[in-house]
């Protein structure tokens, strides 16, 4: 590596059930900052349950339990001290459907800011301004702000969802299957957008295509039925995967 | 085969297909008829009698006479009160049971149980409710921590060294009277009842046994009927309605844009006032329609608590009480002395009631379709 990576998320041991089902077991891995961590495996596997511990946002679920930790720049999310608002501010996310509120192109992005207490409206424009251009929506949308977020096209809808969650100034962006109801022009779009954001963001991605994996992703890790089985360096994990499992699914032979 | 094809289709002429469509038709003909014949009657008979005079008019000559506007007036008052009552409680029982309250809490199963039951329990129960529970227990009670107070004001009123009856001395019922008459306070209600003061008004007394003697005049404000425990009875009867509307209104809210904006940072508080609630409005008007609806007809709840036959004021205060559309047609129909007389005023009544409660009908339907464009742009 050429320059020296700093790591952002670290997970230790971390396990989740569901009741009594384990949906992760023992998961313990690294994420580096501005770097994009593609997960992928088959549906099931887990994937989606790890990224949203990463954000809390299976809190929301009755009946889990999670034990080990998850640790943003050597901070346990999990202790009992942080305040699960403030972890979200940080850590953005990006949703599997584009859910943009029913409100305005304008509300939506400055519904972040105006929770946390911002209101003059100089500030909250130029946040927005700034925000619909770093989701690549600026030109698109700047002469409509005031219209409906669900006027937009699907891959609009997304990428407004991307500069709603980058409005709140997080380090961190999680992404679960952002591009798996979109079109392929759309796809390519966000995909690009991946990759500018990576500069100064933090960015772990959720994907059933490899191919996407591929393409955006400096590291994968490949799960199945709740476990971790290979993480490593994109390049490693596609043209050289340790584990036969890990070779079987990215060649198509299941999943 | 061929017959059977007949009884799947139900072809017309045959029984089944009879059954099929000609008799929910006829249902719906029958049903119809009864909403036009009886509106339809009202209309023709009560609007003769419908003028300018009728609706802003009091009654007079015993109610045989005059206008209905002390009625009209506090049906609407009371209706009023009602919604701003059951409105927001029921938004926040329904917002504690959809939004807080986990799917295996017994005591929200318990709430639940208990809105379910409210909704079945017959109007007049929840009359004797309000009279038992809001005037005897809160109301009363109310006035005697009032008048306890009062009575603690007149003893040191009575203390003070320019009162006649300072010190143990004693003055005649006519020297207080004037006293108090002069008092910077308030004691006309005292002034009446020393008027009749049994030993008239000769006959020295002291402090405490004047301050004794007033203590059981208690004067009632809120222990009696009155226009708020109306209100708030009405509006216990329609709590169950509010409750369930908005509760439905609640689970269209989307999962994804909750998660979005708890993924946002804002706190469960923050997602269901800014995102969920601004989306339930429509659900929070349909329950209030459903409230008024239900509440603007009934007269039970109020025959104890609040509703009077006949009034001198238009009730100015929550402890005033008040006449009503539906009362009033009560007492028009049972207990006028000139039954036949009143009929055309019945039935011009009876328009009215059904025109008002229409009115806030259409007003809250229009309202909330409005709001329904403006979010599916």
């Amino acid at each position: 590596m050429k320059k020296e990576e700093i790591i952002k998320i670290h997970t230790h041991n971390l396990s989740l059930f569901y009741g009594d089902k384990q949906a992760l077991k023992d998961i313990s891995m690294t994420m580096n900052a501005n770097k994009v961590t593609a997960f992928i495996g088959p549906s099931g596997c887990g994937k989606s349950t790890f990224i949203r511990s990463i954000n809390r946002m299976n809190d929301l679920i009755e009946g889990v339990r999670i034990t080990g930790e998850v640790k943003i720049e050597d901070v346990n999310i999990y202790a009992p001290e942080v305040s699960v608002a403030n972890l979200r501010k940080r850590v953005g996310m990006v949703f599997q459907k584009s859910n943009p509120f029913p409100k305005s192109i304008y509300e939506n992005v400055a519904y972040g800011p105006r929770i946390n207490g911002i209101t003059d409206k100089a500030q909250l424009d130029d946040i927005v301004e700034r925000s619909l251009k770093g989701a690549a929506l600026w030109n698109e949308s700047k002469d409509r702000l005031t219209a409906s977020a669900l006027s937009l096209s699907g891959g609009q809808q997304q990428r407004l969802c991307i500069a709603r969650a980058i409005a709140v100034n997080p380090d961190i962006l999680l992404m679960d299957e952002p591009c798996s109801a979109l079109d392929p022009i759309s796809t390519s779009k966000v995909e690009e957008l991946i990759l500018e954001l990576k500069e100064n963001y933090t960015i772990v991605i959720v994907t059933h295509s490899m191919q996407q994996a591929a393409r955006v992703s400096d590291y994968t890790a490949f799960f199945y039925v709740g476990e971790l089985i290979e993480f490593g360096s994109t390049r490693d994990i596609f043209t050289n995967p340790k584990k036969k499992q890990t070779e079987d699914y990215i060649t198509g032979r299941f999943g | 085969m061929a017959k059977n094809t007949t009884i799947f289709h139900g072809e017309r002429g045959s029984i089944l297909g009879f059954f099929a469509t000609g008799l929910p038709l006829l249902a719906v003909i029958i049903v119809l008829l009864f909403v036009v014949v009886i509106i339809g009657n009202f209309i023709v008979t009560g609007s003769g009698h419908i003028s300018w005079e009728f609706l802003t008019d009091s009654p007079r000559n015993m109610n045989t006479e005059g206008g209905i506007f002390p009625a009209i007036y506090g049906t609407a008052l009371l209706v009023l009160i009602m919604t701003l009552a059951a409105v927001p409680v029921g938004t926040i029982t329904a917002l504690y049971l959809t939004e807080y309250a986990k799917r295996t809490s017994i005591f929200a199963r318990v709430i639940r149980f208990a809105v379910n039951t409210l909704a079945g329990v017959p109007s007049i129960v929840f009359g004797l409710f309000g009279l038992g529970f809001f005037i005897q227990t809160v109301g009363s009670q109310i006035d005697t921590v009032r008048y306890g107070q009062k009575m603690d004001d007149l003893r040191t009123v009575l203390a003070a060294s320019s009162s006649p009856i300072s010190a143990g001395k004693q003055a005649t019922i006519n020297d207080i009277k004037i006293f108090l008459e002069n008092n910077e306070f308030d004691w006309s209600e005292q002034i009446r009842e020393l008027d009749v003061y049994p030993e008239g008004t000769v006959s020295a007394v002291s402090s405490n046994q004047l301050v004794e003697y007033l203590s059981e005049k208690k004067e009632l404000k809120w222990g009696k009927p009155s226009l708020i425990w109306a209100a708030l009875t009405l509006a216990l009867l329609t709590l169950p309605v509010v409750i369930v509307s908005v509760e439905e209104a609640l689970r269209t809210v989307p999962r994804e844009i909750r998660e979005a904006s708890l993924a946002l940072g804002a706190t469960r508080w923050e997602t269901i006032w800014r995102i969920v609630l601004p989306n339930c409005v429509p659900g929070i008007l349909t329950g209030s329609i459903l409230a008024v609806s239900r509440g603007a007809g009934e007269v039970a709840p109020i025959l104890f608590t609040g509703a009077v036959y006949s009034l001198q004021e238009l009730p100015s205060a929550a402890s005033d009480q008040f006449m009503h559309l539906g009362y009033h047609l009560y007492i028009l129909a049972t207990q006028s002395p000139d039954v036949d007389a009143t009929q055309p005023l019945q039935y011009a009544t009876t328009l009215v009631l059904l025109g008002l409660t229409l009115a806030l009908n259409l007003t809250a339907i229009m309202l909330r379709s409005r709001l329904r464009k403006r979010k599916l742009v």
